[in-house]
């Protein structure tokens, strides 16, 4: 019988280092697995045994002794039995291609990847030419995980073409994943490291670079430590290195740490950090496809992105373009999170509703308060109110009604949210991450908090009312780079979908929106 | 602020160990952080002859980034996550509680050294807010109860080293 309790960040926090130390104290060594996603049943105990792999959730090191004895007589009779795993409606009902392998195993454990197919894309893309790997890529549909969802194959194809044969180039991987409510980066690289790994050596094929930075936040400690993990063993393998498996050839792949700018998940701005710089926001053009990294074609792209490649390169591309709808192919990493039940990573097709996502999945807020608004896409992200929730999730929906889908993060809130607090923390958060080269976003961010405290005290209400809209206008479309250019996304959803916040309160409301 | 000079022969070693890394200088100043507990301002020229920049090039990165601190920090880093899925879970109260507890505000250090408090924006521990980060761990589901037990454990876990 193999016992498996997660190490990923979540289930830490929850307390699953204690569950671990319990079961070495009865004698049992346990497999340090990922996390499945199903954050509300962290942590989450496996065990492998006669009946399939059955799941206790969440527990704590004092249930250890129940559970083996309940293990070794009838599993059904404890109180935290979850019953087969893969049989959870909440994972059963997912449609996992990136997420297929997380939490089944030591993320860290080469034998482990290769037997649940891995690195068999790479072994198809070291078959191929540079250009039929692009191919692939352009037919599968897949578009930018990170936000702007712009095509993978297309950036891939101008990195291609760009610069002389010997032209060095870089893979730059975007794991600087700082939007609230997301975790899907996190949870590749801390359950499934090498997938990630996988798809950064085919992009370097793809492209002709033979150099690769994953370039990871510092607020993310654990994924550093596995991902540094992940790389040695990949190179002792020779999966990274020169000569991979024999093929001639050479891919190396370094991590390099952010240092908590916000900012940095910015394509130009992370470059300028890789570089050594202050993570100042370039004018684009150039495109980083063209001019990237030390001035040289570069292709960015989001963990999520790269991760999907491994999976595309196994399948074939028909396989990933067959989910989705429209222009939005393949799967959604969505992360339901904020005051919800049960919060967690959900991979599926692109379509399928919020109103879907937050009550069939989430089962509702955890405090058990009435939802009151939702906000998709993280800090830059619209506030929704109940009227938007049955968008589907595909990127053209969500542009059309002034929302963004973004990195796929869904924050919920019930009805004690002060939207003119979240409005005006909109603002705030802009001042703080704002990089400062252009001006509508350093400025304008000041101005709007200024602007939205007076508002909020009645202060010439109606005046300034028309002057944070204007305000908005002029960080919307005067910014260089979507920081300044999202940060009237939220403003302006609270303003318009729950106007009754933002006026006259009591001296503690305004206290609290002061903070 | 003065430096003892085992801590300038380090910062010397690292610039030498650095230096000829493509984009050296965050790696530089994490791992001078990560050896001196913060980067001195006496640093920089070290820094800046050995990486071949200018020393307001070197003070410029130093000042952009949260993490790099330019005074020395308490003995433990306590981070409040401030961004939005934990202020849906409460992290409002939790931040003004957690000042009013320690008697500080946020960049700033308890009396006796132990604590300083920060605010952090996202852990990544979003479907179970609020999220505190101390240290290099964190801690999911905090509310006022379980950050006092957390914080007691740090001085408690001081009392037994002494």
């Amino acid at each position: 019988m193999i016992f498996y309790i997660p190490q990923d960040t979540t289930a830490l926090a929850l307390g699953s280092e204690a569950v671990a130390r319990a079961l070495q104290t009865a004698g049992i060594e346990p497999v340090r697995n990922g996390s499945r996603g199903m954050f509300w049943l962290e942590p989450l105990l496996e065990v492998d045994t006669d009946q399939g792999r059955i799941a206790f959730g969440p527990v704590s090191a004092k249930d250890i002794p129940s559970i083996i004895d309940a293990v070794e007589s009838d599993p059904t009779s404890h109180a935290l039995y979850q019953g087969e795993v893969a049989e959870i409606p909440y994972l059963k009902s997912q449609q996992r291609l990136t997420y297929a392998r997380a939490g089944v195993g030591d993320p860290v454990c080469l034998d482990n990847y290769q037997a649940l197919n891995g690195f068999k894309g790479l072994k198809n893309a070291l078959q191929m030419t540079s250009q039929q790997i692009v191919d692939q890529v352009k037919d599968s549909g897949l578009r930018g995980r990170g936000g702007a969802a712009f095509p993978a194959g297309i950036k891939w194809q101008t990195v291609h073409d760009a610069g002389a044969d010997d032209c060095q180039k870089y893979i730059v991987c975007n794991a600087d994943e700082g939007d609230s409510g997301t975790f899907a980066d996190r949870l590749v690289m801390e359950a499934d490291p090498y997938q990630l790994i996988e798809g950064m050596i085919i992009a370097g094929l793809a492209v002709g670079a033979n150099q690769g930075y994953i370039y990871l936040r510092s607020e993310y400690p654990v994924a550093h430590k596995l991902l540094n993990t992940a790389i040695e063993r990949a190179v002792a393998a020779n999966f990274l290195g020169e000569n991979i498996q024999g093929s001639g050839k050479t891919f190396h792949l370094e991590v390099r740490l952010g240092a908590g700018a916000y900012i940095c998940g910015e394509e130009t701005s992370l470059l300028e950090s890789l570089e050594g710089k202050r993570g100042m926001v370039r004018a684009k053009p150039p495109l980083p496809a063209i001019e990237g990294l030390f001035g040289k074609p570069t292709v960015v792209n989001n963990v999520l992105t790269l991760a999907a490649i491994s999976s595309i390169l196994e399948q074939g591309a028909d396989t990933y373009q067959n989910f989705g709808m429209g222009r939005s192919r393949g799967t959604l990493a969505i992360q339901l999170a904020g005051n919800i039940k049960r919060g967690g990573l959900i991979e599926l097709a692109f379509g399928v509703t919020l109103r879907e996502v937050v009550e069939d999945y989430g089962q509702g807020t955890y405090s058990g308060r009435p939802i009151r608004a939702i906000q998709v896409g993280g800090p830059l992200g619209a506030f929704l109110p109940e009227s938007q929730w049955d968008t589907p999730m595909d990127y053209e929906a969500f542009a059309a009604i002034k929302a963004m889908i973004g990195h796929g993060g869904i924050v919920v809130f019930d009805d004690t949210a002060d939207m003119a607090a979240q409005a005006r923390f909109a603002m705030e958060f802009c001042v703080v991450e704002s990089c400062g080269k252009c001006t509508p976003c350093r400025i304008g961010s000041v101005r709007g908090v200024e602007v939205i405290d007076r508002i909020v005290a009645n202060e010439n209400r109606d005046n300034n009312l028309i002057l944070l809209h204007d305000l908005c206008d002029t960080m919307e479309f005067g910014s260089l780079c979507a920081m300044g250019g999202m940060t009237p996304y939220p403003v302006r959803s609270a303003l318009a979908h729950f106007p009754e916040d933002f006026s006259l309160r009591d001296a503690a409301g305004a206290a609290q929106g002061e903070n | 602020m003065g430096i003892s000079q085992n801590e300038q022969q380090s910062i010397s070693d690292l610039v030498g160990q650095y230096k000829d890394l493509p984009g050296a200088l965050l790696p530089l100043l994490h791992a001078i952080q990560g050896d001196v507990g913060y980067v001195p301002d006496s640093a920089v020229p070290t820094i800046a002859k050995g990486l071949n920049l200018s020393r307001a090039e070197v003070h410029g990165v130093i000042s952009f980034y949260h993490d790099f601190k330019t005074s020395p920090v308490g003995r433990h880093t306590v981070q409040i996550c401030r961004a939005e899925a934990c202020q849906s879970m409460g992290s409002r109260q939790l931040e003004a509680h957690a000042k009013q507890t320690l008697g500080i505000d946020y960049g700033e250090t308890t009396v006796d050294g132990s604590v300083t408090l920060e605010p952090v924006y996202c852990l990544g521990n979003c479907a179970c807010s609020p999220s505190v980060r101390i240290n290099d761990d964190v801690y999911a589901r905090v509310d006022a109860d379980r950050f006092d037990d957390l914080v007691s454990g740090l001085s408690s876990e001081e009392g037994a080293t002494k």
